[in-house]
């Protein structure tokens, strides 16, 4: 019930984000209609923050209380970061090619979101590569716990290696009320997806376990 | 602490007799230092621009041998098991494989530094031992986060492989960190290296601690 | 009275992951006493020992060991006990005295040379103390892993599966050690699939199948046999 509530919100307020992006919203004055991927951008942006602490929580969390609820949970915010990450990236270099004329550079939020989306991939190869149900419990957590230490070391690290580098503008003047209301729907619009997503992961997630368990109720009466 | 110096006493009374850790570190070491040589044309760029970048290249992979090898140890003949019936605490099993692999890195680094000076026509004086400071601060980071990854990938089905994985994304922030570091020093100018040195000593420094505590999630089953 | 029991264990549970290995144990060994711990393969035994050593975390219950609880003491509770396992946890880079005095030096026992030696004496193999671990076969091998095992004088003593991969020398001399430990008072508990071996000085024994107990007797009860034959022969993969 909860799910398709969340999927009929996502929806409806998907339609309005796209009429709000594409017919609302106003062509920005040096960039053009480029300006309008920004819309999609920044909330997948945020999206992988929010994975990010999301994994970083959810790992503590399992530490303590040794429950699989929160495995599930870390889990599935792993496949979204690397989802989001991905999806920033890809949207950033669009949006890169024709206003700097080039997909990618190392600048300093690009290289942190390349970084982030690795260590994503990291976490979710352990798991994929450890054999029990416990053992991915236990020591995806507690990468998840070293994964989460290591962000404010290289958000500094990265930070003071490119500020000897010009680093390239990526909102000129700021955003006007209009694009800001855009921007708020598409937070909005965003924010119903990712909680629609993650809640259907996590369900996945809670099947998958039974499918094991299944498995191994089978196999363990010959 | 007595346990901790019991175990870093064993692994170098182990390492002496088998010399598998250092030696392939060192020979890795070198092979980095002599693959790069031949990726860039020696003439054509400011060998004091990338020499650094090469040198931590070879440090931080050299270090991800050491630290697979030292594990293996461990994993040999269930080792690590009588560790764990041991009185100790888990934090302070951790502690000793940071000092001993510390240690190894750092014996198999101070032999291809010299290599180093000498394929890059730099100077035995005051740089070379301030590189050789950079490189024990850079060591420790590495070995500190290293010790706990390589026994989280010895749980996995492909052991060594795995480490890389997971162990280079973390390091970036050191890598970073001991490259502008030793370029500052090769260069001359070193305002503002403190900062780096800061970074590279509170890396090591909250490492230490979050593995000590959640190091027995890691080997306990 | 409590403070005379060597193992006690309540409602003992372990899962791993949807795999119930331990469904509930509840056990308690006094001092002094030999109990043997029957089951077939995966049944629980060897889990519930590694348990009680610390070597593996429980779900759920309680277990002391002298009176110590391994949850919240380990490092107390881990000096009196001695683990035994097919596995002797000894580094091969190393002699037999320098794996003691490896072992030795994590206990903080004092005077360890001399009793590094008359344990080398005691299993034989003071003649073969400088060697490298190496080069022994299986059988000096797990005789040096029975001298680890005694190293920090445990005193409970337990032994999972410990007659797998001996030979015939290696066992005699495991017995007698057994044999002295049980005469000094210590508390032995060994797991084993065999029958004959597992008896051999039991003064108690108990019956594990899927992660409980299935039967509790002495070993000159009849009884134990009808139970080992109706869990374990049927079930017997080895």
């Amino acid at each position: 019930m909860r799910s398709k509530i969340l999927g009929i919100l996502v929806l409806v307020l998907m339609i309005a984000d796209l009429y709000m992006i594409f017919m609302f919203a106003p062509n920005e004055a040096t960039m053009g209609v480029i300006q309008r991927i920004f819309y999609f951008h920044l909330p997948f942006g945020i999206s992988s923050y929010i994975s990010a602490y999301l994994l970083g929580f959810a790992s503590i969390m399992y530490l303590i209380k040794h429950d699989f609820k929160w495995d599930r949970l870390a889990d599935s915010a792993g496949e979204m970061g690397i989802l989001f990450t991905s999806l920033s990236i890809m949207s950033g270099a669009l949006w890169a090619k024709p206003v700097w004329g080039i997909w990618w550079t190392w600048d300093a939020r690009l290289t942190l979101q390349f970084l982030l989306g690795l260590i994503f991939l990291s976490y979710l190869m352990l798991r994929a590569y450890l054999p029990e149900r416990e053992k991915k419990a236990a020591l995806g957590g507690v990468f998840g716990v070293l994964a989460m230490v290591d962000v404010p070391f290289n958000y500094l690290s990265i930070r003071w290696w490119r500020t000897q580098h010009p680093q390239p503008v990526i909102l000129g003047g700021g955003l006007d009320t209009d694009m800001w209301k855009v921007m708020i729907v598409s937070f909005l619009a965003f924010a119903a997806l990712y909680a629609y997503l993650l809640d259907r992961r996590m369900a996945i997630a809670r099947v998958e376990e039974e499918v094991e368990y299944l498995e191994h109720a089978i196999l363990a009466h010959d | 602490m007595k346990p901790v110096t019991a175990i870093i006493f064993k692994d170098i009374v182990i390492e002496m007799r088998s010399k598998e850790s250092v030696s392939s570190m060192l020979m890795f070491g070198v092979l980095v230092l002599t693959i790069f040589s031949f990726a860039f044309e020696p003439s054509s760029i400011d060998r004091s621009l990338i020499a650094p970048g090469i040198l931590w290249v070879a440090f931080s992979f050299a270090a991800i041998l050491g630290l697979n090898r030292s594990l293996a140890m461990e994993i040999d003949n269930d080792c690590l098991q009588g560790l764990l019936l041991a009185p100790l605490d888990r934090g302070d099993l951790y502690l000793g494989k940071v000092a001993s692999n510390f240690t190894f890195m750092m014996i198999a680094e101070l032999i291809v530094l010299p290599i180093f000076v000498i394929f890059n026509n730099l100077k035995f004086n005051l740089q070379f031992l301030e590189i050789a400071g950079v490189a024990v601060l850079g060591t420790l980071a590495i070995a500190a986060i290293g010790s706990i990854l390589s026994t989280i990938s010895a749980n996995t089905r492909m052991k060594e492989v795995m480490l890389p994985v997971l162990q280079i994304p973390l390091t970036v922030p050191v890598v970073i960190a001991s490259v502008e570091a030793t370029s500052m020093v090769l260069s001359g100018e070193t305002k503002g290296i403190s900062s780096w040195l800061y970074l590279l000593a509170g890396f090591s420094i909250v490492y230490l601690i979050v593995s000590y505590l959640v190091f027995e999630f890691v080997v306990e089953e | 009275m409590p403070d005379t029991l060597a193992l006690e264990s309540e409602d003992i549970r372990k899962t791993f992951g949807h795999f119930t290995a331990l469904a509930g144990v509840t056990l308690t060994v006094k001092r002094g006493e030999f109990l043997a711990v029957f089951g077939r393969n995966g049944a629980g035994k060897t889990t519930f020992l590694k348990i009680a050593a610390t070597l593996v975390r429980h779900t759920h219950g309680k277990l002391r060991v002298e009176g110590i609880d391994i949850r919240e003491e380990p490092e107390k509770a881990r000096r009196h006990i001695g683990f035994l396992s097919h596995n002797t946890y000894l580094y091969r880079d190393l002699s037999p005295v320098e794996n003691l005095r490896f072992f030795s030096r994590l206990y903080g026992i004092p005077d360890s040379e001399e009793r590094i030696m008359a344990l080398l004496d005691r299993v034989g193999l003071r003649r073969r103390a400088a060697d490298p671990v190496r080069a022994f076969s299986r059988g000096l091998h797990q005789r040096l892993g029975i001298a680890r095992v005694m190293l920090h004088d445990p005193s409970v003593i337990m032994l999972d599966e410990p007659y797998t991969g001996l030979d015939a020398n290696a066992v005699e001399i495991l017995n007698q050690i057994l044999d002295q430990a049980a005469a000094a008072g210590k508390t032995i508990i060994l797991t084993s699939h065999d029958l004959e071996q597992g008896l051999r000085a039991a003064s108690r024994a108990v019956v594990i199948d899927r992660g409980k107990i299935v039967f509790e007797g002495s070993p000159k009860d009849s009884a134990i046999r009808d139970a080992y034959a109706a869990y374990i022969r049927v079930g017997v993969a080895r």
